[in-house]
């Protein structure tokens, strides 16, 4: 087998991640919370969420809400290293082995896996989920279903991108042994396999509740009362408007869950979900509104961050003058002092940005042009382009908490203020952001310079600036077929490896053309009761509650 | 079936006609029985009623800061200039430089408060012109038309009636927040937004006063004596209507400054965040309310004593204005 | 009786097509689609284009029209485009929370409101009325999600007294059949769940009763103080009937009338309250969901949700008029 690649086990994020959850922090408050659940095990795990999940079959899911349920519910073949974003043999695929050309996969399975509907999980259903993920019907290749297969594996069996489909077939080798053949090489395939979108799922349950050609295959029976999984919990009930609730399953092949029961509620606001926290109601919450966290902290509630693993950037519409202009984007990149920018929007812990991805993603290159902060640069630069004092258009989103931006309107002044200073003028423009602001950016070429950002899904380069500068869009209003074919040339590489050199290479490019500003990596952070310990944070929020403990 | 139809309908206003206050129940003399005293003897009656009073100092007071913003601050409104001194949970309190501290944003608070009722007058009053305009418009429409009578003024009263029907039918809130949505965040869409709100309520207003104004003695008497009825109604039914429209407005003063920070509370106010005005401070700052809450309460006290002093203005004015507490 | 709620009945015909028709025009008129809402950061030009064909949203106008009048006519509402849910489906399931939410804060303002407006007009110019007066009118003057936010850090956050957020603790894993949960635990003798769900009203309807109680203090007050002046009251009080008698048999029955109206419309002004303290307290009613579509951009959920409550709000005003003619004998001869 000298010609395989053995799979490259990381253990490079775990000293730097793995944030794990200790014990009672000093806390100030008695812990009445649990609905019962004293001492070890036992138990309901009360969690807050911003909105309800859309779709309990997360292959018709891209929302991190439908995610944070399924990953309870499923497994996929690939896991993630706990607390970093790499791939790991954790899920149900004990090892891999890649051909060199990067055309077949071989996939060793775990045994003694059963689904909570009973069924046996072996390499026929892996096959099974293949399959029937690339002969999806017509009517649910549509992104808003099926985005994350068209995205990543190019097109279906049928369809308008029929040509453009990276799967070739599976084939079985006993029970434990599956192979994946695909047309054309992918350096981000194994990655890829660890989205909650590509987790199997119980043949017998898919084939007598699921129906992939319904009008919605997210209202079925199965996406919402009857999703079978391999995961520590299986579905209880979806109170739609209400909440989830889960409970642990029995027969689960890996570590059982202490706790018996989750529920996961919808509240919108991070207020509301502070205050559903400090008033008992909840044991835990995602996504902490920034300005939540000392006052959590000094109140005894434990504050968990995960590794940034996104990028938030200041982008240029090229389209529009003066940004068409290197120098005036260059002189914006010198105006503007991202330690303030950290310092004064966004949450403690968060790290500036050099470029439009993290240090923890394959491929970042440690020597690009960072343009430190420099005013009197910014300023000689505006008047050598001619712009010194004229007034450009800044656009941001209100209504809106992203983890990589988490107060946009914070972020917006202080940038402002910090390019007033060096003499230019900001005309202001706000926008809602569900749909009007994304609209204006990425559909439209009406806006100036602008906030925006980006999470990973998993750990794959072209996951953050294959995404942004893949090809021509409006929102950076500039065609560059040189840069848009060398990231093509190194997504079709066949392993991480061979890619990484030239995704530097291409990092170094993207800095000297600047099409935009990388801001910062912000933290996004969870909440938790004194009583909670044992939740282990992800980059890539891959948290599964099985080893969540309440007091 | 007739239904005594309030002149409400929306937020803040109210179908009181508070009879018999004790300071107002005076002359009942002959020169207020004419018409064209109407107006002086709602101001003598103003002038001894203590409500009245309170609510006209309050308003005054908001006008005259309104206007003389600038003298009473040495900085400019969203200025941000100390932007750098600001954490995401910490804002520096109150300083030599800065009496009230800075606001979330870096901007001086006193400032920011002293501007924003600027900007809370101009709000109030142009959404308020607005509805006014288009409302009057219509219920004069409607009412004259229904007062003169015939097949085809029960026809155009019926159908503007209708439109106004479907347009309170949506809630004013929803109504306000789409029509935001469709201009996009900037002054303008909010004032249209609130305008559009109370649009329906003056034409309910006035159409209600006119028709009753129609069937009044004075109207039967003078149609009785020959007059044409589209004389009548332009020359007396709708001065005469005139009046609970001005408090109307009044009142709705009140409403639109809280409906714009309502706005700014769903985030759909204007589109600079660090802008001096009431409603948008409060909402930035109420992320901040455990640490610093004099962020919020101090514009969420100043939008409530403003709306409070146009409503016991506006309440105290319809007392003065209702002839039935002249007996 | 029966004519006259027919007759009423048909007229809401006529409203509720022009109301079809508007509300057609009005979500085709919001800039965006939901194309671009449903995928996020990540949509590319070209998916949006094929989400848009597969909802049928590049269609020409009068089609998709049409196609919408067709399915209403067979009683199909269509379905939310974010999670494919029938519009009914989620109307059923979300209206009670702020139906439950808007009958408490109405309960709270007419069982306080009518008493103290009462008391108010009989003790005119007194230290009680000027309290009950100007306390009234700041209720008005109060922005209500501020009121709210101020209820829920000293009840909830400092003091502990009351739950802040959400209807029912969710430990409680009550049964729901009509999703009214205080009724759902009074129908399945669930008691806890149903005193649960009560304590978790208590806050949010403190706030949203603030404006309709002030309104109907006032209501009250000046309607029994016009009423106390009519002769046939000081009839009354000169036959020698006891200061109760009267009140109770001819001052608040008169006095009744104006309230009821304001109750009527209270309920329909209710709404705008209701986004705000449902944002305010993590309630899933369809205050906050419709708020939410219209950001979404969800055109089914638009059209059917604001259709129900234009229905569901003329039927509130039909039951006010009825309500009259029970109270006033008068109003129903004519």
């Amino acid at each position: 087998m000298g010609l395989s690649r053995k799979v490259r086990l990381a253990t490079v994020g775990l000293a730097a991640g793995a944030v794990i959850l200790t014990g009672c922090a000093e806390s100030e408050r008695d812990s009445s919370s649990g609905g019962g659940g004293e001492g070890d095990g036992g138990g309901t795990f009360r969690f807050a969420a911003s909105a309800e999940p859309v779709s309990l079959d997360p292959f018709f899911a891209s929302d991190g809400e439908s995610f944070r349920v399924s990953r309870q519910i499923f497994e996929g073949l690939v896991g993630v290293e706990p607390g970093t974003a790499d791939p790991a043999p954790t899920g149900l695929a004990t090892e891999w082995e890649s051909s060199e050309d990067g055309l077949t996969h071989t996939f060793t399975l775990r045994e003694g896996v059963t689904f909570h509907d009973g069924s046996e999980f072996n390499a026929d259903a892996v096959c099974f989920n293949f399959d029937r993920w690339y002969n999806m019907p017509e009517s649910s290749q549509v992104e808003s279903l099926a985005y994350y297969y068209g995205a990543l594996f190019g097109g279906f069996a049928t369809g308008d991108n029929a040509d453009k489909a990276i799967y070739d077939s599976c084939e079985t080798n006993g029970d434990t042994e599956a192979t994946i053949t695909l047309t054309q090489p992918f350096s981000g395939f194994i990655a890829a396999l660890s989205l909650p979108a590509f987790a199997m799922q119980s043949p017998t349950a898919l084939q007598e509740f699921q129906d992939d050609g319904a009008e919605n295959p997210t209202t079925t029976e199965y996406a919402t009362a009857e999703p079978s999984g391999t995961g520590p919990f299986q579905l209880e009930e979806w109170n739609q408007g209400t909440d989830v609730r889960l409970t642990a399953y029995d027969d689960y092949w890996g570590e059982p869950s202490t706790i018996d029961e989750a529920v996961v509620v919808p509240i919108a606001e991070p207020r509301g979900r502070a205050d559903a926290l400090r008033a008992d109601e909840i044991d835990g919450y995602d996504l902490v509104g920034p300005a939540d966290i000392g006052g959590l902290e000094d109140e005894g509630y434990q504050v968990v961050n995960r590794d940034p693993f996104n990028v938030l950037y200041l982008g240029f519409n090229q389209a529009k003058a003066p940004f068409d202009d290197i120098k005036v984007r260059q002189a914006i990149a010198y105006a503007i002092d991202k330690e303030e920018v950290v310092s004064a929007s966004l949450p403690e812990g968060s790290e500036v940005a050099i470029e439009f991805m993290p240090p923890s993603v394959s491929g970042w290159a440690d020597d690009v042009e960072t343009y430190d902060y420099d005013p009197d640069r910014a300023r000689q630069l505006l008047e050598e382009a001619g712009v010194a004092g004229d007034t450009i258009q800044f656009n941001y989103p209100t209504d809106v908490s992203r983890p990589y931006m988490p107060s946009p309107e914070d972020t917006f002044n202080v940038i402002r203020t910090q390019l007033e200073e060096v003499g230019l003028d900001i005309e202001p423009v706000a926008d809602r952001w569900d749909p009007d602001y994304l609209n204006k950016i990425q559909g439209s070429e009406n806006h100036g310079i602008h906030l925006l950002g980006w999470t990973g899904d998993y750990n794959d380069t072209d996951n953050f600036i294959g995404q942004f500068f893949g090809s021509e869009k409006p929102e950076w209003g500039f065609n560059d077929p040189q840069l848009f074919q060398g990231l093509s040339e190194a997504r079709q590489e066949p392993s991480v490896d061979d890619a990484a050199p030239l995704y530097e290479d291409l990092n170094r490019e993207v800095m000297e053309l600047l099409p935009g500003v990388p801001l910062a990596h912000p933290v996004p952070s969870l909440a938790f009761g004194p009583g909670v310990s044992g939740y282990e944070a992800s980059p890539v929020q891959d948290e599964v509650w099985n080893t969540v403990t309440l007091d | 079936m007739t239904i005594p139809l309030p002149p409400s309908g929306g937020g803040a206003v109210s179908a009181e006609t508070a009879p018999g206050t004790p300071g107002a129940a005076g002359p009942g003399t002959s020169d207020e029985d004419r018409g064209v005293s109407l107006w002086r003897g709602a101001f003598r009656r103003l002038r001894r009623n203590p409500t009245a009073i309170v609510g006209a100092v309050i308003v005054l007071a908001f006008i005259l800061v309104a206007l003389l913003a600038p003298l009473l601050t040495g900085y400019e409104p969203g200025a941000a200039q100390d932007a750098g001194e600001i954490t995401p949970s910490s804002v520096p309190g109150p300083s030599e430089d800065h009496w009230l501290g800075l606001d979330s944003f870096g901007s001086d608070l006193w400032t920011q408060l002293v501007y924003g009722a600027r900007q809370s007058l101009i709000y109030g009053v142009v959404s308020t012109a607005i509805g006014l305009a288009v409302g009057t418009a219509m219920g004069a429409l409607a009412g004259g038309f229904g007062a003169v009578g015939g097949r085809v003024g029960q026809w155009v009263d019926t159908a503007v009636m209708r439109v106004v029907d479907i347009w309170l039918s949506i809630p004013s809130l929803l109504l306000a927040v789409s029509i935001a949505a469709i201009l996009t965040q900037s002054a303008y869409a909010v004032m249209i937004a609130i305008g559009a709100a109370q649009v329906p309520i003056f034409a309910r207003l006035l159409r209600g006063s006119m028709l009753a104004q129609g069937r009044s003695d004075y109207v039967l008497a003078a149609s009785a004596l020959g007059l044409r009825k589209r004389r009548i109604v332009m020359s007396h039914v709708l001065p005469n209507s005139v009046g609970p429209t001005i408090v109307q407005a009044t009142l709705n003063l009140a409403t639109a400054i809280i409906e714009v920070a309502a706005l700014s509370y769903l985030g759909l106010g204007t589109a600079d965040p660090a802008v001096a005005e009431w409603g948008r401070m409060l909402v930035a700052a109420q992320d901040r309310f455990d640490e610093s809450p004099q962020l919020a309460i101090y514009p969420g006290v100043a939008i409530a004593i403003t709306a409070l002093g146009f409503t016991l203005f506006g309440e105290a004015l319809r007392e003065a204005l209702d002839p039935r507490t002249r007996r | 009786m029966l004519r006259f709620v027919l007759r009423r009945l048909g007229l809401l015909v006529p409203v509720l097509i022009g109301l079809s028709v508007l509300l057609f025009a009005w979500v085709r008129a919001l800039p965006g689609d939901p194309a671009r809402a449903l995928l996020g950061e990540r949509a590319t030009p070209e998916a949006v284009e094929r989400v848009r064909a597969a909802y049928g949203f590049d269609d020409p106008l009068w089609q998709q029209y049409f196609r919408y009048v067709g399915s209403l006519l067979r009683g199909d509402f269509g379905a939310s485009v974010r999670d494919g849910r029938p519009v009914v489906d989620t109307f059923l399931e979300k209206f009670p929370a702020t139906a439950e939410l808007g009958i408490a804060a109405l309960l709270i303002a007419v069982i306080v409101g009518v008493p103290l407006g009462y008391l108010a007009a009989r003790n005119q110019g007194r230290a009680l009325d000027t309290f009950v007066v100007s306390g009234s009118l700041l209720g008005v003057a109060t922005p209500v999600f501020f009121l709210a936010i101020l209820l829920k850090l000293v009840f909830s956050t400092w003091l502990g007294w009351l739950p802040s957020s959400l209807r029912q603790d969710v430990t409680i894993d009550a049964t729901h059949i009509t999703n009214f949960y205080v009724l759902d635990g009074i129908l399945t003798r669930e008691w806890d769940a149903a005193i649960n769900a009560v304590a978790h009203l208590v806050l949010p309807s403190i706030a949203l009763a603030t404006i309709p109680l002030a309104i109907i203090v006032r209501i009250t007050r000046a309607s029994v103080a016009e009423v106390m002046n009519e002769d046939f009251v000081r009839t009354a009080e000169s036959k020698g009937l006891s200061a109760g008698v009267v009140s109770r048999r001819h001052v608040l029955r008169n006095a009744l009338l104006p309230v009821v109206t304001t109750i009527g419309l209270q309920a329909g002004l209710l709404f705008s309250g209701a986004v705000l303290t449902e944002t305010v307290f993590g309630l899933q009613g369809i205050g906050q969901y419709l708020f939410e579509s219209i950001g979404r951009r969800d055109y089914p959920v638009l059209q059917g949700y604001i259709l129900f409550i234009a229905i569901i709000y003329s039927l509130i005003n039909l039951l006010v008029d009825l309500a009259y003619g029970v109270i006033d004998p008068r109003v129903r001869v004519s």
